[in-house]
């Protein structure tokens, strides 16, 4: 479930570190807000689960251009930082708005269509046989099946005319303007497409964790999501599916070893495995497990 | 070098590109009038004197942050897990090693210097070797940013340290509290700063570095042993950053593992704000954030002056992408 959260969210990545080469650190900031405004619309406005989200998605995607629209037009590194300053920024609102979000006293009752919905789903099941122990199961069917379609449909974009303009601004951005392509017009959809997928990995999250808290939606999250981007292979589509699930397998494969050491410790060396995991990537295969090697001369 | 002026076309930002320290000295001014007159001088000279403080440990992080990028191009999400680094080495120092504070500072800023260069003749140097593209290298940066963070919460668990310094103790005057650790934490940061100033100034290693850091390929040129100027640019981003954890570590009072990690992103925002890669630009900026910082917080919760911070990086971001003491060039590369 986690792997399908991830996988979502990473799509977007993929899509803005990987094929069109701007350096987007900011995208646990676009889940928050996604997330956020699903949850605030339902429980503070009373709106019906169906209606908040895509109004939450639009949010995203606004803040995606409000964010991109002055910033685009930095270099990679300072993209980078000013993307995840704005995710802190987000996150520290959010901790401290709490008139609207509760703060870190976190936000609860967001999710009762949805309950309803898998509780029906999951007697469903039951009814044809197939017997289900985890109340989670009918939301780990959803978020993988989310996945798969929205990995289709992202896929299926960079493949076409629109797509390539895309790899043409990461390739040589000046040729691509010389072309006549109006290359910030491209990098803020694609940048808007990524925030949306963000907003719907955070409900995927939302409905997962039952109550929202701020600190969800640390930096560390996007960090682990370009992580899986790099291992899976900058550009490679089907990468990100098989890293995210790869990364969170050994991730959470750490929590069953019986490693004599304190909760704190195994949490601590998950995290350097995965510092590990990024630094030899890059000394050793900078493409990834699927990447083309010369996809990774962005930046020079 | 030529004036910014010449290279800009279009006159649009004509009067920031005039003088841009000016302009924000104007709106610093300006702010502070403003504060002190709706919340009184008396709380605006003491935020004023809490963000000297903070800027001053700002500046000290960033100085050695923005070097290593002047010198070597490379981000280093790292950074601020060297001042975490510092200041656990000075701790050891002190409560383990039982050796008397200044010695255990020095112990942890030596350390931290040693960590620097260790790193880049283990990482960075193989790496530029076989011409790492400069997202490559940032990445990696980050996953040691993770491999140091947690091996430090590995080794000294998760609890709350304290270094030895005395943080309750404050002199008074005019009614304005200093504690007495923050009076030495300026003392120390102006000594410091200043003594950094110089050296990039006035000797011939500072003028190599900087040499290096405008341009690498003239600076090899010209006879400079880049690999030697490298080496030394780490012993002092290290011994600065190392620095810069034990001061943070004394004057907020713990030391916790995370304490680079809360902190790096307000030096990326001060490195920014001063023009990065420009070592003065460091310092204004490390002084600009801390003040902007508390001077947020009269006007709005403490807990969200981070952000303020965040903020006003974006906005000279937007404004004047090169910072205020930055050159066109380094930003449209």
């Amino acid at each position: 479930m986690l792997a399908a959260t991830y996988g979502i969210f990473a799509l977007g990545l993929q899509l803005n570190i990987g094929t069109t080469g701007i350096t987007n650190f900011g995208q646990a900031g676009f889940m928050a807000i996604g997330a956020y405004a699903m949850a605030i619309l339902v429980v503070r406005e009373g709106w019906s689960w169906w209606w908040a989200m895509p109004v939450a998605i639009v949010c995203a995607m606004a803040a995606a251009v409000l964010v991109g629209l002055p910033s685009l037009r930095l270099r990679a590194d300072y993209f980078a930082i000013t993307t995840l300053a704005f995710a802190e920024i987000v996150r520290y609102a959010a901790n401290n708005w709490r008139s609207l979000t509760n703060g870190n006293q976190g936000l609860l009752g967001y999710n009762a269509d949805w309950f309803k919905l898998s509780f029906r789903f999951g007697n469903w099941l039951n009814d044809h046989g197939i017997h289900v122990t985890s109340f989670l199961f009918p939301l780990m069917l959803v978020s993988w099946a989310l996945l798969l379609v929205l990995w289709l449909l992202v896929a299926a974009l960079v493949r076409t005319p629109w797509g390539r303009v895309l790899r043409a601004i990461r390739e040589d951005e000046d040729a691509a303007r010389a072309l006549g392509k109006n290359t910030l017009a491209y990098k803020l959809q694609s940048l808007a497409l990524s925030a949306a997928l963000a907003a719907i990995a955070g409900f995927v999250l939302a409905m997962n964790l039952t109550l929202l808290v701020p600190d969800q939606f640390d930096p560390v999250f996007t960090i682990f999501g370009v992580v899986i981007v790099i291992l899976g292979g900058l550009g490679s589509y089907v990468g990100v599916l098989v890293a995210s699930f790869l990364l969170m397998t050994l991730l959470e494969g750490t929590r069953y070893i019986g490693l004599p050491l304190a909760s704190d410790k195994i949490a601590a060396l998950r995290f350097i495995i995965v510092g590990l995991v990024l630094i030899l990537l890059m000394a050793f295969r900078p493409q990834g497990l699927f990447g083309k090697r010369k996809e990774m001369l962005l930046g020079e | 070098m030529t004036a910014p002026e010449a290279v800009l076309p279009g006159g649009r930002f004509a009067v920031v590109r005039a003088s841009p320290l000016a302009v924000v000295g104007g709106a610093m001014v300006a702010a502070a009038l403003v504060l002190g007159a709706a919340k009184g001088w008396q709380s605006l000279a003491q935020a004023t004197i809490n963000g000297l403080v903070s800027g001053s440990y700002f500046a000290l992080g960033a100085a050695g942050l923005t070097l290593v990028y002047g010198v070597l191009k490379l981000v280093n999400f790292a950074h601020g897990e060297f001042l975490t680094f510092g200041a656990y080495m000075a701790l050891l120092g002190h409560s383990t090693l039982s050796l008397p504070l200044p010695v255990a500072i020095v112990f942890g800023v030596a350390l931290t210097a040693v960590l620097g260069v260790g790193l880049e003749l283990a990482m960075w140097r193989p790496m530029r070797r076989r011409g790492a593209g400069v997202l490559q290298l940032l990445l990696m940066a980050l996953g040691l940013a993770f491999v140091l963070r947690n091996s430090i919460q590995i080794v000294a668990g998760t609890d709350v340290r304290q270094l030895g310094a005395n943080v309750t103790a404050s002199v008074t005057f005019g009614g304005l509290h200093i504690g007495r650790t923050e009076l030495w934490v300026l003392g120390v940061a102006l000594v410091v700063l200043l003594a950094l100033a110089l050296l990039l100034r006035e000797t011939r290693l500072g003028k190599q570095i900087r040499a290096l850091s405008d341009n690498p390929e003239l600076a090899e040129t010209t006879g400079i042993d880049t690999e030697k100027i490298v080496l030394v640019t780490w012993i002092l981003a290290g011994a600065l950053a190392g620095l810069a954890g034990i001061v943070y570590g004394a004057s907020v009072g713990v030391v916790t593992p995370n304490l680079g990690f809360e902190i790096v992103l307000s030096l990326f925002a001060a490195v920014i704000v001063g023009g990065i890669g420009n070592a003065y630009g460091a310092l204004a900026g490390g002084i600009l954030i801390g003040l902007v910082q508390e001077w947020a917080t009269l006007v709005a919760p403490a807990s969200i002056k981070v952000a303020v911070g965040f903020g006003a990086m974006i906005l000279v971001l937007i404004l004047r992408p090169q910072g205020l003491l930055g050159r066109v060039r380094s930003a449209d590369r």
